[in-house]
């Protein structure tokens, strides 16, 4: 998938995250805020770049503000994000094939 | 990944609790409260720019968090509008046990909501029948149509009254003793009975006001509920204790049982218990106490 216009996805409260995207043609900028950045950090960008890949994003720039998210509440918000980009986050959803 | 086993339409569903689907933070431990069903709402609790971001995260959660014995139910949006349809999609493709119907009003919004779950099912390979349905009565009407509701189809468990949208439509608020939706409560109950399916009741949204919430679980089991909708985990225990059955009807249940056998042995049809006349629909009715005390964890004898 491809990013084609800024979005936002999730919320600032506890165990949430809010992912935010917008387009950037030269590959993957990631950026992430986190209140258990020192703990967790490695996972949360690990776990923002498997969904990406998996949804196929080349190219974007990502901001992640965790609050404590859960990965499979990361996953989802990331997901969200993309698909809200490309304009195709409210039907016909690939539900255990791209998102699974 | 999680995979639940085949939801059965008849089980313990003393208390069924609402939880915003759209809220991490809350469906995450949702299991741990002990309530008989959960029910993740993609509906009222859910803003509607953010109905696509609830069904992400709730079909992540029907994958990834292990619900254990807990019923999960989702609760759709209402036929009339442009959700309802992939929110099917979502939750058939997720896994959940069952639907539950915002404002149902009749057969056809059942039959409606059945066609697109079994499309859902063919579309991701899930065992075709296995996700179960329930009705939210919400308006006169519902509860006007409640049999032909009930009955519409074979993936049906139960039906449950919503009491905000219910009053609203006939002009009446929160009634100590309950008598504004008396005739509603009582249609419905008698529809849910009459096709053998179980019967809900709304949940109380006072959640500080301990005495009124007791009086009105009081009422629902003496008029027959088999559980409640509930806003809380506070909410949970009381129920759960009010709707088992007490020692003094476990003790003549087996008292029944066991003089039934004795009686039919000798070829007796009719005849008394403690004084009072007893034939076989009393012998059925203990065994579903005795059925239901088993369930609830308060009886462990042999019968």
């Amino acid at each position: 998938m491809e990013i084609q216009k800024p979005a936002i996805a999730g919320t600032l409260e506890s165990s949430d995250a809010q992912i935010s995207v917008e387009p950037f043609a030269h590959g993957l900028e990631l950026s992430i805020e986190s209140s258990v950045l020192n703990q967790y950090g490695r996972q949360i960008k690990a776990t923002v770049l498997q969904t990406l890949e998996r949804l196929g994003v080349k190219n974007g720039k990502i901001v992640v503000i965790d609050k404590g998210a859960l990965e499979c509440t990361l996953d989802a918000r990331v997901e969200c994000a993309v698909f809200r980009s490309s304009g195709v986050s409210d039907k016909n959803i690939p539900w255990g094939g791209l998102v699974k | 990944m999680i995979s639940r086993p085949k939801p059965k339409k008849n089980r313990l569903r003393r208390t069924m609790m609402f939880m915003n689907a759209q809220k991490p933070g809350l469906i995450k431990d949702a299991y741990i409260y002990g309530s008989d069903s959960i029910i993740l709402d993609l509906e009222d609790a859910v803003a509607e720019n953010q109905k696509d971001a609830a069904r992400f995260s709730l079909y992540r959660a029907l994958k990834r968090i292990n619900y254990g014995d807990t019923e999960v139910i989702v609760r759709i949006n209402g036929l009339d509008t442009p959700h309802w349809q992939e929110d099917i999609r979502c939750v058939v493709a997720g896994g959940a046990d069952g639907i539950r119907i915002a404002k149902c009003e009749s057969a056809k919004d059942v039959k409606d909501v059945e066609e697109h779950i079994l499309a859902a099912e063919r579309e991701f390979g899930i065992e075709e029948g296995r996700t179960l349905i329930m009705a939210a009565l919400e308006s006169p009407l519902g509860i006007m149509n409640a049999y032909e509701i009930v009955t519409a189809s074979p993936r049906m468990f139960g039906c449950a009254i919503s009491g905000g949208d219910f009053r609203k439509s006939m002009h009446v608020q929160i009634v100590k003793g309950g008598i504004e939706m008396l005739a509603a409560r009582g249609q419905m109950l008698l529809a849910a009975r009459a096709a053998g399916v179980q019967c809900f009741d709304t949940m109380f949204p006072n959640i500080d006001d301990t005495e009124g919430f007791k009086a009105e679980v009081l009422q629902n089991r003496e008029m027959g509920f088999d559980g409640k909708s509930i806003v809380s985990p506070k909410q949970i225990q009381f129920v759960h204790e009010t709707f088992a059955p007490t020692k003094k009807e476990i003790a003549y249940s087996e008292k029944l049982i066991r003089s039934f056998d004795e009686q039919a042995d000798a070829g007796v049809g009719v005849y008394t218990v403690d004084g009072k006349m007893v034939d076989i629909p009393f012998f059925e009715d203990a065994r579903r106490v005795l059925a239901l005390a088993k369930a609830c964890g308060v009886y462990h004898g042999n019968l």
